[in-house]
């Protein structure tokens, strides 16, 4: 049933380059609030390569930095997270069919909305060679943006680096606006999820609730309201037409 | 260094595989059911909004400041710049507004 697919690795590494370039920017930043936030530039790193993604990491990092609970991390990294589980289960379609179970756990280590959006771009099945070289070079370019981030916070001077403390939640605003410009249930469930999260924040009694289980607490009423008012219609694209566009797609990306 | 460092990066990495892993690795279905979908759609922009506000306000030395960046960050965001220039460019106004604050003695 399968169409021959793509499997070239020097072409995943072509298509993967323009990705790389993009993570630079946005892991520098993710260093520099590493850094100032106290961690050391090794473990900024690390996190980078065991990660791989953007705003996992920062939430990540705002956890770390309010001595929040091992089950609010695990639980703020699993729904904030979950996306990816969609991109993976729509991956598992287009993937070719022989790749075997070890190499799909290797592969599956590289899915981000970037790369998954190329990946789900190409005609037919995608090769394991092919994925492991689109993943090469947006991995590289995690790292190494991290590690310059995170070097580059080390030499600022501490009255600089007080004024970054809002840079994380700027990155947020300008991930989620754009978006939700575009689309009106985008921003029915954003102001729901604000809202409910400053109550939680402000009202008394309510207030005694953690950061952490109220972001998720917000997170799933407002994310299940927007999706009983405006369940995503199923798109059945019309033959020859680009494959990536099935199924929610991830509107983070730059 | 915080506190229980290597914990938060274990649960970090071993969450965030796990929910890319499973399902290339284990699942050969479609998920069908349109609220599920549409759920795991929202959830992306219902986290970032919740984790945002009003956490925002108190990310910096005065509420001012903070108020003064987000106001900054919201308005480029809206323009649709890219993510360093908006973080930036918040950074900088509340850096100049602190200044102002330290030099006209505001409360």
């Amino acid at each position: 049933m399968q169409a021959p697919g793509v499997n070239s690795a020097k072409k995943g590494i072509h298509d993967g380059l323009p990705i790389a370039l993009g993570y630079l920017s946005v892991s520098f930043t993710f260093g520099m609030m590493a850094v100032a936030a106290g961690l050391p530039v090794w473990v900024a790193v690390l996190i980078s390569m065991t990660n791989l993604t953007s705003a996992g990491q920062f939430a990540g990092l705002s956890l770390i930095t309010a001595g929040a609970s091992m089950v609010e991390m695990a639980l703020t990294q699993l729904t904030i997270n979950i996306r990816y589980s969609l991109m993976s289960l729509s991956l598992s379609q287009k993937l070719d069919r022989a790749v075997s179970l070890p190499h799909r756990l290797a592969l599956s280590f590289g899915i981000t909305d970037e790369i998954f959006a190329v990946a789900m771009g190409q005609t037919g099945t995608v090769g394991k060679r092919y994925f492991y070289g689109l993943m090469l070079m947006p991995y590289l370019g995690w790292s190494l943006g991290t590690l310059a981030g995170a070097l580059a916070g080390s030499v600022l001077p501490q009255w600089v680096v007080g004024a970054l403390g809002i840079a994380i939640y700027g990155m947020f605003v300008a991930i989620i606006l754009p978006p939700a410009r575009h689309s009106p249930a985008i921003r029915v469930v954003l102001l729901t999820a604000v809202a409910l999260s400053c109550l939680l924040h402000f009202a008394p009694v309510l207030n005694q609730i953690s950061s952490g289980f109220a972001i998720i607490l917000c997170t799933l009423a407002a994310a299940a309201l927007g999706a009983l008012l405006f369940p995503l219609r199923e798109e059945k694209p019309p033959a020859g037409t680009d494959a990536g566009q099935d199924g929610p797609r991830d509107e983070t990306e730059n | 260094m915080p506190e229980r460092l290597p914990q938060y990066l274990l649960v970090m990495a071993t969450v965030t595989y796990l929910v890319r892993m499973a399902p290339l690795a284990f699942f050969r279905r479609e998920i069908r059911s349109v609220f599920l979908r549409s759920f795991l759609y929202y959830v992306q922009f219902a986290m970032l909004g919740a984790m945002t506000f009003p956490a925002i306000f108190f990310s910096t030395n005065s509420v001012l400041s903070a108020v003064v960046g987000t106001l900054v960050a919201v308005a480029l965001a809206w323009r649709e710049k890219g993510l360093l220039t908006v973080a930036l460019s918040a950074c900088g106004a509340v850096f100049v507004v602190e200044i102002l604050q330290r030099i006209v003695k505001f409360p």
